[in-house]
């Protein structure tokens, strides 16, 4: 039942409202609202039990094992919340002078040299509230630098094949065209086409390492040699930074630069879809157009920079400094990691992934690119099961739920057919990897016995598979509208 | 297996073109194209009057699983969209070739459709996909 | 080793059923002379008990002044239960609701809070949120680009009182894309958008025109005029508004004869905290003919194979992850976890609740403008009823006065003069229904004493 359906007319909470005396009579009648608006009206009680058993509905880290691919969904500490929850930080208007921002200041300050450090970059900037927005403040710059040199020619940014489709998507928002290259079997770009295709028009190439694919490019060196050769950049998709967190960085592979997302690799929550952040690193040349604002140190306190300090700027990307409570929930979890901390993620996270691999591998499941070791995730693909028994790795993500976990990514990257791509992250202990193992062998001899057992799972979710394809034609979208 | 009408041309990107008597082209997509969508959910008709080049993209024919932009078949200006299409979009799915039409065009040269693909050479295409 | 459960037996096994002798080795296929040794230039790690310490001292360090500051961020109330439900580990850590039966939650909570906007705004349909106002600013300006068939045009009017971060921020955004946004200046006596300074373009082709309702002087512009020149220029309509003020001022999808055609804003006043600046989410919500153009998040009420009621994620074929390079927009998340605390807040609250917190503001800020006019050296600089805030002019430099009044533990506004340096020595204030009248009173008293 939604929660409008629960009305009273007439119900009122008190508590939660102000006391207000007279009536408002200096606005002219024809500004103002006539007909109050149709909102639900409830007690706090009523409230209160709704959306805590609508949550109910949801899987979470919390509650289950969650590999979802290319998503790093891993622990996120309580600590984190609580502390970034602090009334300090709460109350803290955002344009409150630099003398009752110090304390928050200083994190932010400490937050940009730490991540500085983990990514090999020389600056970084707080501001981008999401990966993709992350992905634009690099790609913007990457255009500014080339038109700060009169080079206007570069339209071009190249992708590889297996990419986020943020960064196309990310590259046409910046007013370039797209060319994809494409991606060789054993996971790594077909360099060869690589070289073919940079030349003068050519921007910069946006690259995730480890790949989508869950593997390490090991020719990123000549990679990024071909790209500089051409006067492009090269830019570091960092969604899979915590593969590689403390064992080798993006400034040193070559990058230019990098979005970081804090909700993946820095544990801050996923939300049920956000907000995330995507604080961006840069090498030093392109240090000048770093998005405002940003924090900088001076005497011992802290200070904004701002469009005087940095004139070639490419501006503001928020109405103040992003997501700033998930920024605090990054720097406290960085802050208790520590440096040793900080290099074990990677290791853990990519043991896990090479022991699930291992394990399914034994037990009969394809993998994609078997001869590769796993990074923090790897790929399992369905391809004969979808053929031989007509199941499909659709009908395995959702009979995983039946079984209590949450499936790995499907569908993604989209050159592997019939594919799941599982990261368990380091904090999964070995008894959730076991399970899921369990649970898909378990999933594979349903399959063997009756195909169209899993093909109509789940059964045990609050709903069955649903009807996209009339939400998409009979379009409800609002209840308000529909009564 | 997909049908392939033999009475009309078609383009790599699977729309289908047929000469009218009329002198005005009418432009759908192929009965293999609507079945790699699956089932259409909207399309984004092109405004009358407008005017495009060949292998423009003009308009869009919506799935859950995927968008997909149809391009102007030969240079020509649009002369009438399939209104019906507004609301009940997934005749494309049922009729691709006859009820499923998606809009005609005046070519600026009748015979820039004897460049398309026959019906044997779109079936050998497809038949390598 | 923080948050890893593994032990010596269990990596020893695991090892050796991949068939490796050490961690160690699963790195080798990343170049060895690339390869660090340590992070030299991060702490070593603290514990639970350490790093509350740290940042306690932290949060101590700021202070917490009162408030009379808005400028896009708004001190209110905020029930008790809108965070303690939000936090709940089931909305707190789970992801974007890609699969649909393990996220009823989620997707039924994004439905409601959709509803809620539409309720609010009395448009058509609402998205599941973009990043904050700015953005959704910026958004709904690329869309109404897109979305114009009357209009080839890449121009947009954008009067000079729409909040300048904004306008920055959306200039930083769409000049990519060959956009430009051209100023409209505002009224000097009222802060308002003329109709005579919109007919000044009259003839020219533009995209849509932005108005904000309030403005960001909190004055009040005469929208349905304005809408309505606009549509008569074949140019759309894109309203910025402020959530709260909603229930006491006329929704956007009733301005003129034919209701602006997009609305955004900022939904901070709607249960998030001022927190440093975020996260907050931008709303977006629009007529039902656009809803194609709209980028970000969407969710539609649909039923399973029983038919029962159940919710997706709809429209994805818009989307970036399907769409690539011809995608709406890259955006691929929502503020998920803000638009939960507010959809309970909108719930808690209930119409009459926001009305009240609309009222109370409203009359809170009244009440100042009457106990700081007072004060000699202090003028209201804008003529006309306002909203929450109101720009004062002093008779001092706007800077040395707000740093007297943070001696004081007054945060006293927002300081127009590097925004706005025409306005001389102008004040922007705002009182929200959290501020007292003894707060109120002290405020008044203090500034006549710097004065």
């Amino acid at each position: 039942m939604l929660i409008f359906e629960h009305t009273t007319q007439g119900r009122k909470n008190i508590a939660q409202a102000p006391v207000v005396n007279g009536e408002v009579n200096d606005i002219p009648a024809e500004l103002r609202r006539t007909k109050s608006a149709p909102l639900p009206e409830l007690s706090e009680l009523q409230v209160v039990r709704h959306y805590t058993r609508l949550s109910q509905k949801n899987f979470s880290i919390d509650t289950h094992f969650y590999p979802l691919g290319s998503c790093t969904m891993k622990y996120n500490p309580r600590a984190c919340n609580s502390l970034a929850m602090l009334p300090g930080f709460l109350s803290r208007h955002p344009l409150a002078p630099e003398k009752f921002s110090q304390g928050f200041m200083a994190c932010m300050y400490e937050l940009q040299e730490m991540l500085c450090e983990v990514t090999g970059m020389s600056g970084f900037s707080l501001t981008p509230m999401a990966g993709a927005q992350g992905e634009f403040a690099g790609v913007a710059m990457i255009r500014a630098y080339h038109d700060a040199k009169k080079d206007f020619d570069r339209k071009e940014i190249l992708v590889p094949n297996a990419a986020h489709g943020t960064n196309p998507a990310t590259a046409t928002m910046c007013g370039y065209t797209v060319k994809e290259i494409p991606t060789l079997d054993n996971g790594d770009v077909d360099l060869d086409a690589l070289k073919q295709a940079v030349g003068p028009q050519t921007a910069g190439l946006m690259l995730t390492n480890p790949s989508t694919l869950g593997v390490f490019e090991r020719r990123i060196e000549e990679i990024a040699k071909t790209v500089h050769q051409a006067g492009g950049l090269l830019y570091y998709d960092g969604a899979n930074l915590n593969a590689i967190l403390g064992k080798i960085r993006p400034g040193d592979m070559g990058f230019d630069v990098i979005h970081s997302n804090l909700h993946k690799t820095f544990s801050t929550p996923h939300g049920g879809g956000g907000p995330g952040s995507g604080a961006i690193g840069v090498s030093e040349r392109l240090k000048p157009f770093l998005p405002l604002p940003m924090v900088t140190k001076e005497n011992e306190g802290y200070r904004w920079l701002t469009e005087k300090d940095c004139p070639q700027t490419i501006g503001r990307l928020s109405a103040f400094m992003g997501n700033a409570g998930v920024l605090l929930r990054a720097y406290i979890y960085m802050r208790m990691l520590g440096k040793d901390g900080m290099q074990r993620v990677a290791e853990f996270a990519t043991l896990n992934a090479n022991y699930m691999m291992a394990q399914l591998k034994n037990k009969g499941f394809d993998v994609a690119i078997p001869e590769r070791r796993a990074s923090h995730e790897f790929i399992v693909t369905l391809k004969k099961q979808a053929k031989e028994l007509n199941v499909t790795a659709m009908d395995f993500a959702k009979r995983l739920l039946d079984l209590g976990y949450h499936a790995p990514t499907t569908y993604f990257p989209l050159l592997i057919p019939e594919c799941l791509l599982i990261e368990p992250t380091e904090t999964e202990a070995r008894e959730s990897l076991d399970g899921f193992i369990e649970a898909m062998l378990q999933i594979q001899s349903e399959a063997e016995n009756d195909a169209e057992f899993v093909k109509g799972a789940p059964y045990t979710m609050p709903v069955k598979r649903l009807d996209e394809v009339r939400a998409a034609k009979q379009l409800d979208l609002s209840w308000v509208n529909q009564s | 297996m997909s049908e392939v009408r033999t009475d009309v041309r078609y383009t790599a990107s699977h729309e289908w073109v047929r000469l009218e008597d009329d002198g005005t082209v009418t432009v759908g997509i192929s009965d293999h194209a609507q079945g790699l969508l699956g089932d259409i959910v909207f399309v984004e008709l092109p405004e009358v009057d407008a005017e495009f080049s060949a292998e423009d993209a003009c308009c869009v024919v919506e799935s859950v699983k995927a968008a997909s932009d149809i391009y102007m078949p030969i240079n020509g200006e649009i002369v009438d969209t399939n209104n019906a299409l507004v609301d009940e979009p997934d005749i494309i799915n049922s009729s691709p070739y006859d009820d499923g039409w998606i809009f005609r065009i005046k070519p600026v040269d009748e015979e820039d459709i004897e460049q398309l693909m026959d019906a044997s050479t779109y079936e050998a295409e497809i038949a390598d996909e | 080793m923080p948050f890893i459960p593994h032990t010596e037996d269990e990596i020893c096994d695991m090892l050796s059923v991949i068939g490796a002798d050490s961690i160690e080795q699963l790195f080798d296929e990343i170049p060895q002379h690339l390869r660090i040794k340590s992070l030299q230039g991060v702490p070593q790690g603290l514990n639970e008990m350490e790093v509350s310490r740290l940042m306690q001292s932290r949060a101590a360090e700021d202070g917490q002044p009162v408030c009379f500051m808005g400028a896009g961020s708004y001190d209110h109330h905020i029930p008790a239960a809108v965070w303690q439900i939000t936090t709940r580990g089931e909305y707190y850590t789970a992801y974007t609701p890609y699969q649909a039966e393990a996220s009823q939650g989620t997707l039924q909570l994004i439905y409601e809070f959709q509803s809620m906007m539409t309720a609010l705004t009395a448009m058509d349909v609402s998205n599941a949120s973009l990043y904050d106002g700015a953005s959704a600013l910026s958004e709904a300006v690329l869309m109404a680009v897109r979305g114009n068939r009357k209009s080839k045009s890449r121009r947009i009017l954008v009067p000079t009182n729409v909040n300048p971060v904004y306008r920055s921020a959306t200039k930083s955004i769409v000049h990519h894309q060959n956009i430009e946004l051209v100023d409209v200046e505002f009224d000097t006596a009222t802060g308002q958008t003329t109709l005579d300074a919109l007919k000044a373009y009259e003839g020219e082709d533009f995209a849509a025109v932005v108005i904000s309702q309030p403005t960001f002087f909190g004055t009040l512009e005469q929208v349905d005029a304005l809408t309505d020149w606009a549509h008569a220029n074949g140019a759309m309509l894109i309203a910025v508004v402020n959530p709260t003020s909603l229930s006491l001022l006329k929704p956007p999808g009733e301005w003129g004869e034919q209701g602006a055609d997009i609305a955004c804003g900022d939904g901070q006043p709607l249960g998030a905290p001022m927190s440093s600046g975020g996260p907050y989410y931008g709303f977006m919500c629009c007529k039902k003919a656009h809803v194609r153009q709209m980028p970000g998040r969407i969710v539609g009420r649909t039923v399973d194979q029983d038919e029962k009621e159940g919710f997706v994620l709809t429209l994805q074929a818009r989307e970036q992850h399907i769409r690539r390079s011809k995608a709406t927009s890259n955006i691929c998340t929502n503020q998920g976890l803000v638009v939960t605390a507010s959809t309970i807040y909108m719930s808690l609250l209930g119409p009459q609740g926001l009305e009240k917190v609309a009222i109370a503001c409203h009359q809170n800020t009244n009440q100042l403008i009457e106990k700081l006019s007072a004060i000699k050296g202090v003028d209201v600089l804008f003529k006309g009823s306002v909203f929450h805030e109101v720009v004062l002019k002093l008779n001092k430099p706007v800077a040395d006065v707000l740093n007297a009044l943070a001696e004081k533990n007054i945060l006293g506004g927002y300081d127009l003069s590097n925004d706005y340096p025409q306005l001389d020595n102008a004040l922007l204030v705002c009182a929200t229904e959290m501020r007292t009248d003894e707060e109120i009173d002290r405020y008044a008293q203090v500034l006549s004493e710097i004065l």
